[in-house]
């Protein structure tokens, strides 16, 4: 169950009221104004629209990787805008898979050791680091491509490696910048049946940021984020979007 | 360990600025070696001179003699419990480039004042016996493949002619820096065959009963001849040995001078080449943090990186230094005891390090503090 109106409880991802300014010189500007949002687990979110509407900062927010100006956001129950720098890194590992655009393999690494790299972190032996990795690339359908550096994979096959690295670690919650931003048609719709895949049978919660409507079509539920609000979709053929107060 | 890989890949990425990042470590700490080496070398009669002896010069120069008549009353004077005498012969092995300190001893008192040279009692007998024995070093008889019963013909310089020696002893030492390359021959045969200077010796070096009653007994011996046409100077041995090193110049100065200038120079290259190299891979850093790596755990692979260069850098420097040093003195005999010692060693790879974190500070405290957003946008 997806709500915008801040009415929700329980849910594994719980927005209040959350605000995001940037300042540019002495120009103070709203990226994000008064967002709410709950998301139950297993859920797959899209996020879409214009340029510079804030979903990369919303998905950064979710994800730990900046702080709100205002508000709160509780994930599985953790404040997390109120976590110190080393405890919001040890708590990304554990709990959050990104997915960027473009790819971010660290190109001296084969795809095996990018996929390793969140598992570094962890106590878990060289045996089990093999045994998550390997469980990982074969499940993105890449256990053929694990000893190969990312200047020797496609597009596609570097974006699965991507989503490998995200997963390995078994968090709970993926966060997806226009993971297919980058690719052909062909090679897009299979990076969305992964995480598609993801979704449905291995219960991730995911949210995803694109431009593609047919992308955005893979989601359960599609927001419309549009000068910092967040605006409920359903993807019946168009969109129609209900504002927040609307939704209420 | 397991990051070890991490940081080793980063360093392979960029081959040849890594080995020239290196290569400024290699070289710094290879001249440092040398550096230590010298002042060793120059300075190295500092650190064995005996607590217990003072040297007694004529007070005008160290080139001027002092009467041997003063031996005796030097040895009744209070504290004193023993004297022995030596005079610079400055003579040289058949080329002037073999060149190494050899000077005439008083045979009777000179093994009992310098008792720390291990001479067995066979050899010690039969230098007594023979006028023109000598005792020489151990580097003096490796450098030219002297052994007992050889004749060496000295050249003199200051007392022209050849001086012909016969080798009755190879001294031991119980400390390596104690190693020099030179030769001890009889006061006897010089004072016999030598046309001046007769009745003088170069300088005194008196043991005193205790260490505390040294400067005690020095300033005893320089009032006890003042106002005579040979008046002394008394100082320690430590602090002649020091001075007879700081005639070449501020060795200490000089060394610290060329030093701090090659690893400030070290700290520049280094520093910029680690900065050029975190800042190309400001996004997979901050992928790194990204995925949950810690801003200390960032600021430790930059860091390691940096002390990885510089250890192996600095090694191989040290390293090569050490071999080169093995092959013995350069200088055929300006500085005999030519060694590069394993604290010296030692002290050059903390220094390696210091300059490796150094340098590899700042690029890491920036790599530390990226900020996750702003790194990704710059994509």
């Amino acid at each position: 169950m997806v709500r915008v109106d801040g009415n929700g409880s329980g849910a594994v991802v719980e927005i209040r009221n959350l605000d995001k300014k940037y300042y540019r010189g002495e120009e103070e500007i709203d990226v994000l104004r008064g967002l709410n949002l709950d998301v139950d687990a297993g859920e797959f979110i899209a996020f879409m629209g214009p340029s510079g509407s804030g979903k990369t900062t919303l998905l950064n927010l979710i994800g730990g990787l900046d702080t709100p100006t205002a508000g709160s956001v509780r994930i599985g129950g953790e404040e997390i805008s109120s976590l110190s720098g080393r405890k919001l890194a040890s708590w990304r590992a554990r709990h959050i898979g990104f997915i960027f655009q473009m790819y971010n393999l660290i190109p001296v690494l084969t795809a095996f050791q990018n996929v390793q790299l969140p598992l570094l972190l962890t106590r878990l032996s060289k045996a089990e680091r093999r045994k998550h990795v390997e469980a990982a690339l074969n499940l993105v359908g890449l256990g053929d491509r694990m000893h190969h550096y990312p200047r020797q994979l496609s597009g596609g096959q570097e974006q699965r490696a991507a989503i490998a690295r995200a997963i390995v670690a078994d968090p709970k919650i993926l966060l997806c910048d226009e993971p297919t931003g980058d690719l052909d048609r062909a090679s897009g719709d299979e990076i969305l049946d992964i995480i598609s895949r993801l979704a449905k049978e291995y219960g991730k919660t995911i949210f995803l940021v694109t431009h593609d409507p047919v992308a955005a079509k893979r989601a359960d539920t599609v927001l419309h984020l549009d000068k910092g609000t967040l605006l409920e979709c359903t993807a019946d053929g168009e969109f129609v979007c209900r504002s927040e107060e609307t939704a209420q | 360990m397991k990051f070890l890989h991490l940081i080793f890949v980063n360093l392979k990425r960029k081959k040849l600025r890594t080995l020239l990042t290196a290569g400024s470590f290699m070289v710094s700490l290879f001249l440092y070696g040398l550096l230590m080496t010298i002042k060793l070398a120059l300075s190295g009669g500092v650190d064995v001179a005996g607590a217990d002896r003072l040297v007694v010069l004529n007070r005008v120069s160290l080139i001027m003699p002092l009467p041997i008549a003063y031996k005796e009353q030097i040895q009744r004077m209070p504290h004193v419990a023993d004297v022995t005498f030596a005079t610079w012969f400055g003579g040289y092995y058949q080329d002037m480039k073999n060149f190494f300190p050899n000077y005439a001893v008083d045979a009777e008192s000179y093994h009992r004042v310098y008792s720390e040279y291990i001479i067995s009692d066979e050899e010690w007998a039969a230098f007594l016996a023979d006028r023109q024995g000598c005792i020489i070093s151990p580097p003096l008889a490796d450098r030219f493949g002297f052994k007992l019963g050889n004749r060496i013909p000295l050249e003199g310089t200051i007392w022209q002619g050849t001086w012909e020696l016969n080798v009755r002893g190879v001294y031991k030492v119980q400390r390596r820096e104690m190693l020099t390359s030179e030769l001890w021959f009889q006061y006897a045969y010089l004072e016999e065959q030598r046309p001046f200077f007769k009745g003088t010796v170069g300088w005194y070096v008196v043991k005193v009963d205790d260490p505390a009653n040294a400067v005690e007994a020095a300033k005893a011996i320089d009032a006890r001849f003042r106002n005579s046409p040979f008046e002394t100077k008394t100082d320690t041995e430590k602090a002649f040995a020091a001075g007879f090193a700081n005639q070449i110049g501020n060795i200490r100065l000089l060394i610290m001078s060329i030093g701090s200038v090659v690893f400030f120079t070290l700290l520049l290259v280094t520093g910029n080449a680690i900065a050029i190299a975190v800042r190309e891979r400001t996004n997979e850093l901050a992928v790194m943090k990204t995925v949950g790596f810690s801003d200390i755990s960032i600021l430790s692979l930059i860091m390691a990186e940096s002390l990885v260069v510089a250890a192996i850098g600095g090694g191989v420097g040290l390293a090569l230094a050490k071999l080169f040093t093995l092959g013995g003195d350069p200088t055929g005999g300006m500085l005999t005891y030519f060694y590069l010692s394993g604290k010296s060693v030692a002290a050059g790879f903390c220094l390696a390090l210091a300059a490796g974190a150094a340098a590899g500070i700042i690029p890491a405290v920036g790599a530390m503090r990226l900020k996750i957003v702003d790194a990704l946008r710059k994509v």
